[in-house]
């Protein structure tokens, strides 16, 4: 549902952030991006908001050209920024102006929504504090029921209920023709959330794989020491020696350890290349 | 639910199952949460749910009804102890062996304290067969 084809992107001619990347991404799953502080999270998915334009290369999400922000396109996607922006008044007058642009917009569900999140209804959305504006998007956005949700940190300036409430909600709202895109920093915020895990380092995708499949290929265990017939791929001190990430070559079921498995891709490029090759 | 068993998410999700059932919590022969209820409720992809009930259906602890949902099956009680028998055996016990070997313990320390253990804990009538 949304393909990234020889993408070429920069800020300006001499510092080019991508080069010729490559991505496919199926509907019906929720898709953690994962990378760096300046990784270049952020640029890839307003590339495919249609909010940046590439250098070369195209993209294709659900059928359309981002760039040419055609209202077909857009009643198809929502994009959740970081940084978000709220107009001075109520929250029906909201509903009634940014409504109607979503044609599968349905309000009782974002009203269920902001009950979930404990989120008044009364109030003027500039006088809510960050936390609150947040969870008044993120209800919005998967109210709209858009094909494609893509948020950007939406974890960040939640307090600790609502990065439950969060799990539970973006869970109930998943569909098989939808495509829900998160990008974080946060790995704990999304755990179990998340169905399909897409590193980013230094301009390149190292890995974008179903959370299955990683399972399948790889090992999170503990050992009391690393040898170099264990074939660890990552290792790291802990109380009980080492958390290993390895080769699964016995198809054992491990749990998949997110913050182990972007450490282990972001310091062994080659050693997790050779694996999913 | 706590997730910070090193096991796969899918396969906790089927000992929770289990434990409801066991628990008669979801009783034989009737309804039990759809997939989306249940990734709401342990906050988990539906997905991953739905892979924790291929699994129990694989393993004759559910079934679904086509249009109506999934149930838990009238002979779970039976099946759920034995693919539990079949976890101990093959993934605990061989670490209580470890435990065994590597602190000098005799099998016949372990069945003493086991003997007692039962009678304390489950029944004081117990006499070994």
């Amino acid at each position: 549902m949304i393909e990234l084809t020889n993408l070429t992107f920069g800020y300006n001619q001499k510092k080019i952030l991508y080069r010729d990347l490559d991505l496919s991404l199926q509907p019906g799953s929720i898709y953690g991006l994962l990378g760096k502080n300046g990784a270049g999270k952020s640029s890839l998915l307003r590339l495919m908001g249609g909010l940046l334009y590439p250098t070369a290369g195209t993209i294709n999400v659900a059928g359309f050209t981002p760039r040419k922000r055609e209202p077909a396109f857009l009643q198809e996607m929502y994009f959740i920024p970081e940084e978000i922006y709220l107009p001075s008044v109520s929250l029906n007058r909201f509903i009634d102006t940014m409504g109607p642009f979503y044609p599968k917009f349905s309000e009782s569900q974002f009203r269920k929504y902001l009950v979930e999140f404990d989120v008044p209804p009364d109030q003027k959305l500039t006088a809510m504090s960050y936390g609150q504006k947040k969870k008044v998007i993120i209800s919005f956005g998967l109210a709209t029921n858009t094909r494609v949700l893509i948020m950007d940190e939406p974890t960040n300036g939640l307090d600790i209920p609502s990065k439950s409430q969060f799990r539970k909600i973006v869970s109930s709202a998943l569909a098989p023709e939808r495509l829900v895109l998160i990008s974080t920093h946060q790995v704990r915020d999304l755990d179990n959330l998340i169905d399909g895990i897409i590193i980013i380092d230094e301009s390149e995708i190292l890995l974008n794989h179903s959370l299955n499949h990683i399972g399948d290929r790889l090992m999170f265990s503990t050992l009391s020491s690393v040898t170099e017939a264990d074939r660890v791929l990552y290792a790291e001190p802990s109380m009980r020696g080492y958390s290993v990430v390895m080769e699964n070559l016995e198809q054992e079921d491990s749990r998949v350890d997110l913050e182990r498995l972007f450490n282990a891709v972001v310091t062994n490029r080659d050693g997790i290349k050779n694996i999913f090759r | 639910m706590d997730f910070r068993d090193k096991k796969a998410i899918y396969l906790q999700i089927v000992d929770y199952v289990c434990e409801k059932i066991l628990l008669n919590q979801w009783p034989p022969g009737e309804r039990i949460p759809s997939v989306r209820d249940l990734g709401v409720e342990l906050e988990v992809n539906p997905n991953t749910a739905m892979r924790s009930y291929d699994f129990l259906q694989q393993k004759d602890i559910i079934y679904n009804k086509r249009g109506i949902g999934y149930f838990a099956a009238d002979e779970a009680p039976v099946h759920i102890k034995a693919y539990r028998r079949e976890q101990f055996m093959t993934t605990e016990l061989p670490q209580f062996f470890r435990t065994l070997y590597l602190l000098n313990i005799s099998m016949e320390d372990i069945e003493d304290r086991y003997k007692t253990f039962i009678k304390t804990e489950f029944d004081p009538n117990w006499i070994d067969q």
